[in-house]
This record gives C-alpha cells, structure tokens and sequence, in this order.
C-alpha cells in the first residue's frame, strides 16, 4: 500500500524534516533541532504539531443520536453543552478499549477524534452499533494542526481573533480567509493549547502564518515525550483491547451518572471492576539513575517476583531523568512502592511515582 | 596518534602505542538523535572484537556500542555517562567511549580510513 501523506508534507520536507512511517503515513519524527530542543521549546514557547493523520469522524443527527452514543461511550452526553469536549473510548463488550478519542458536540451532530492507526476499524465499529442510521464521515478532506505551549494562545489568538475565550475542552467555528475552521481548546502535551481543524488547501498557509509569529514546528518524537511526561496514555502503549479504562487508572473519564444505570457497551465489567478493583493498574515509574526501562520491560517487587510490564518509557527532558509507565499488580500501585526493572538481564531499582511527571504551574487568563 | 580508522558498525578508533580510543562517529550521532544515557565496559574486563561493549539510547531507541578491536578496557570516559549530550556536541573529541590495551594491532587492518567511511556512511544511509 501507499504510504499516505498530510497536506503539510511539503512544508515538513521545508524544514528538514526526518520521516517515519506511522499508521500508513509519512510523518516527521523530529526536525534539525531534534527531540529534546523541540520538547522544551514547546514547553517554554509554541510548538505546532501535524496531527492530520489522525481521524476527523463527524457524525450527523439530532436527541436520537445522543441517546444512540450513550449506549457507546460512557458519557452523560445529554448534559453536554454544544461545542464542550470530553476524552472517552470505544469499547468491547468486555470493555476492553478499541480507541481513545476526543468527542465534541456540534451543533447538528458530533465530531470524534480518533486515532490514525484504529480510524478505519472505528469507523466500521461505530457504524455497526449505530445500524447505519445517522450519516458518518470520516473527512478526508481536512487537517488537524495543534499548537501547545504557553505562547499558543498569544499567537493563535492574532491569525485566529477569538480563540482566548475558549476554556479548556471546548471549542467553536472560527473564520479564516472565508473559509470555517473549528477550534478546540486542547492538546495532548500538558500545556495549554489548541487543535484546529482546518481544509487541507488551507493547511500550509495557516501553518506558515503560526511559525512566522514564532511557534515551530515539532515531530513526533518529542510529542511522544511530552505526553509521557504528562502522564498520558498512547493507543497500543497504555491502552488496547486487552486493558480496560479502569485499569488504565482513567476513572475520571467516566461520568459518574453513567455508572449507577449503566447501559453502555462494557458496562458490566466496568461497573465490576470499579467494585472489586482490578487485578492490575496503570502507574508512574522513575527508574533510579539515568536508565532508561522501554516498553515491554518486565516489572518485579524486591523479592524479584514478577508484578508487571512497562508500557512507554523514555528520557523526559523537562525533568531531566527517565520516566515509564506501566502496568503493576494492584497491591504494588501505591506510591513511593520499590520496584525493579529488568534492562539486558541486569534488574536496576525504580519507584512507583504520582502521575503527571511533569505539571504546569499555568495560571489561566494571564498571558 | 595514528590516523583514525571506522568499523562498518560506525566507531571510530584511533591508536597510541598499544592503547586505543573508541568511539561512535558523528555521522552515527546524527542517526541516533539526542543522545540520552550511555553505558560503558567496565574498566579491567576483556572485550572482543565486533562484540557488545556499551550502550547507547536516545529519547527514541536503545543501540549497542561494538568494539572494533580486542583488547583489555583499560580506561572509560565517566564524563559521558553523566552527561551523556557530550557524545552529541563532541562525538569524535570529548565524547569519547573507552580505552582498550590493545592485542592484536592486525585486526586495525580490515577497518576503513576517513575517505572509506565517509563513501560508506553515505551509502548506508540513503
């Protein structure tokens, strides 16, 4: 198969990007500043992301296909106000997780971010349970651009007019050149930040515009440390089809007026799980020193029995040291809990830490 | 010191007397990215040609450090594990890796020279 580009491609190419194959695009790993300038310039400034690969799934109807989407997501989206996001999954019946996603409610329906890798199969998935009764698109014809940092707002704010008055995880239809974008205020970097959906033809030029009032662009390499040092979760890392969002430790995410009645897919095993606990949990490790523990590296208490595995784990440069995640049995979750982590046969010691690693002393409505 | 010389597995080594000095070339710091933890022979132990002795990792991916000659470690450069963005900033300088007492000075024989490297690092990388 072809391997798909972005309508930013070129621009990526501009700037000497370097490129990896990821979910069946051509997408920039890092640019020539590298991974760690680019993560603390984000942190410190703007950094702009292309996130195009990723699926823009709007879904079209009325108080029916509300009532329809509560029997998916664990949501209580009746009470949702219009243009307000909310993180939540797609599940089996075991509630096993088949995605993660961002779900915003429009005007005539809802917009669904989902993720590149899992976009297609979401899309059979969703319009399988909906008995194809509402029109679903899967827009091809769109980009997904974000800007994070604390600088994003200032910047976004001068191409964008408006944009400061959105709080976080909401969003609104914005113009641009006579053409609408939707904004939302949100990210995945633990800064303050944007998403922008915006037409492919306009993509470049709105990106250009970013990057000359001093955001830069920022590849996946340091999004991938960013989040980690946000303590979030990455599809196929933290969260598949054999995890549930109980022990993915995102309770949170699951409103609170859903879980009495239940009714949605997965519910039985959620509501289980939230009574008697689950076997496993994900956590925040920090190896001790400057080793770095990389998924899959088993997890033992300090009787050297096996308790888990890690799930991400890399150099955080805000923090300057290693940071992981992981999935530990229950009763080795709390934190401050003494772990080992086996690196090339060798176990090194480690620590159950609080999650996020990194969080943002960000005073909201000062720019 | 002698002319440098490169291994197919991208270290340079350079000789003076019996001792070499190893490293990884600026053309594999390039490749790897920001360098973020690095991992040494300990100093005393026997390492053999073409074979592991340390690690490199950047925020991406761990990669082994070979060794292009046999040899007895007789020196490690500490300075690069704690701060392992030295091998980026002086790769073929400051960052370098350890010290072997060298065995057999032939095995210097089948590695390349600056010309033959630079012709092969382009070549493996495009």
């Amino acid at each position: 198969m072809e391997i798909k580009k972005t309508s930013l491609n070129k621009l990526h190419q501009d700037c000497q990007a370097k490129f990896v194959e990821f979910a069946g695009y051509e997408m920039p790993i890092q640019y020539s500043k590298g991974v760690i300038e680019e993560h603390k310039f984000t942190r410190s400034h703007a950094g702009i992301f292309d996130v195009s690969h990723m699926g823009q799934l709007f879904i079209y109807g009325n108080e029916n296909l509300t009532s329809d989407l509560e029997k998916i997501f664990p949501l209580d989206l009746k009470n949702l106000q219009q243009n307000y996001s909310k993180y939540s999954f797609l599940m089996n019946e075991e509630a096993g997780i088949y995605d993660d996603l961002i779900i915003t409610k429009l005007e005539d329906g809802y917009l669904i971010i989902l993720n590149a890798a899992c976009k297609e199969k979401d899309f059979e998935i969703l319009n399988n349970i909906l008995s194809k009764k509402y029109k679903m698109e899967l827009s091809n014809d769109r980009a997904l651009v974000a800007i994070q940092g604390p600088k994003a707002v200032e910047i976004l704010n001068k191409t964008i007019n408006g944009v400061k008055n959105l709080t976080f995880m909401s969003g609104d239809w914005f113009d641009y050149n006579g053409q609408k974008l939707f904004v939302t205020r949100s990210g995945y970097t633990g800064e303050d930040g944007f998403e922008i959906s915006i037409l492919n033809d306009l993509a470049e030029e709105f990106t250009k515009s970013l990057i000359k009032k001093g955001a830069e662009l920022i590849g996946l390499g340091a999004r991938d440390t960013l989040r980690l040092e946000a303590g979030l979760c990455l599809y196929g890392h933290e969260l598949d089809l054999n995890k549930t969002p109980v022990e993915a430790n995102l309770k949170w995410a699951i409103s609170k007026e859903r879980l009495s009645n239940g009714g949605f897919v997965g519910s039985n095993k959620i509501i289980n799980q939230i009574k008697d606990g689950a076997k496993q949990i994900r956590v925040g490790i920090k190896p001790e020193g400057r080793l770095i523990a990389r998924e899959k590296t088993k997890i033992f208490n300090e009787s050297e029995l096996p308790i888990g595995e890690i799930t991400s784990g890399t150099f955080g440069p805000s923090i300057n040291g290693p940071i992981a995640m992981g999935y530990v049995d229950k009763e080795f979750s709390k934190i401050d809990t003494k772990i080992l982590l086996e690196v090339r046969g060798k176990k090194h010691p480690a620590n159950i830490c609080k999650l996020p690693f990194y969080k943002k002393s960000y005073v909201k409505g000062v720019n | 010191m002698s002319e440098v010389k490169f291994s197919k597995e991208h270290e340079w080594i350079t000789l003076a007397g019996d001792v070499a000095t190893i490293g990884i070339t600026q053309h594999a710091t390039e490749m790897l990215g920001d360098i973020v933890f690095a991992e040494l022979p300990e100093k005393g132990s026997n390492v053999e040609k073409d074979g592991t002795a340390g690690v490199v990792e950047s925020t991406k991916a761990a990669s082994d450090v070979y060794t292009p000659v046999s040899g007895e470690v007789v020196d490690i450069n500490k300075v690069i594990v704690d701060d392992p963005a030295k091998i980026n900033e002086d790769p073929e300088g400051a960052g370098w890796f350890f010290k072997l007492k060298i065995k057999d000075i032939s095995e210097l024989d089948s590695l390349m020279n600056k010309e033959e490297y630079d012709k092969f690092a382009k070549e493996s990388s495009s």
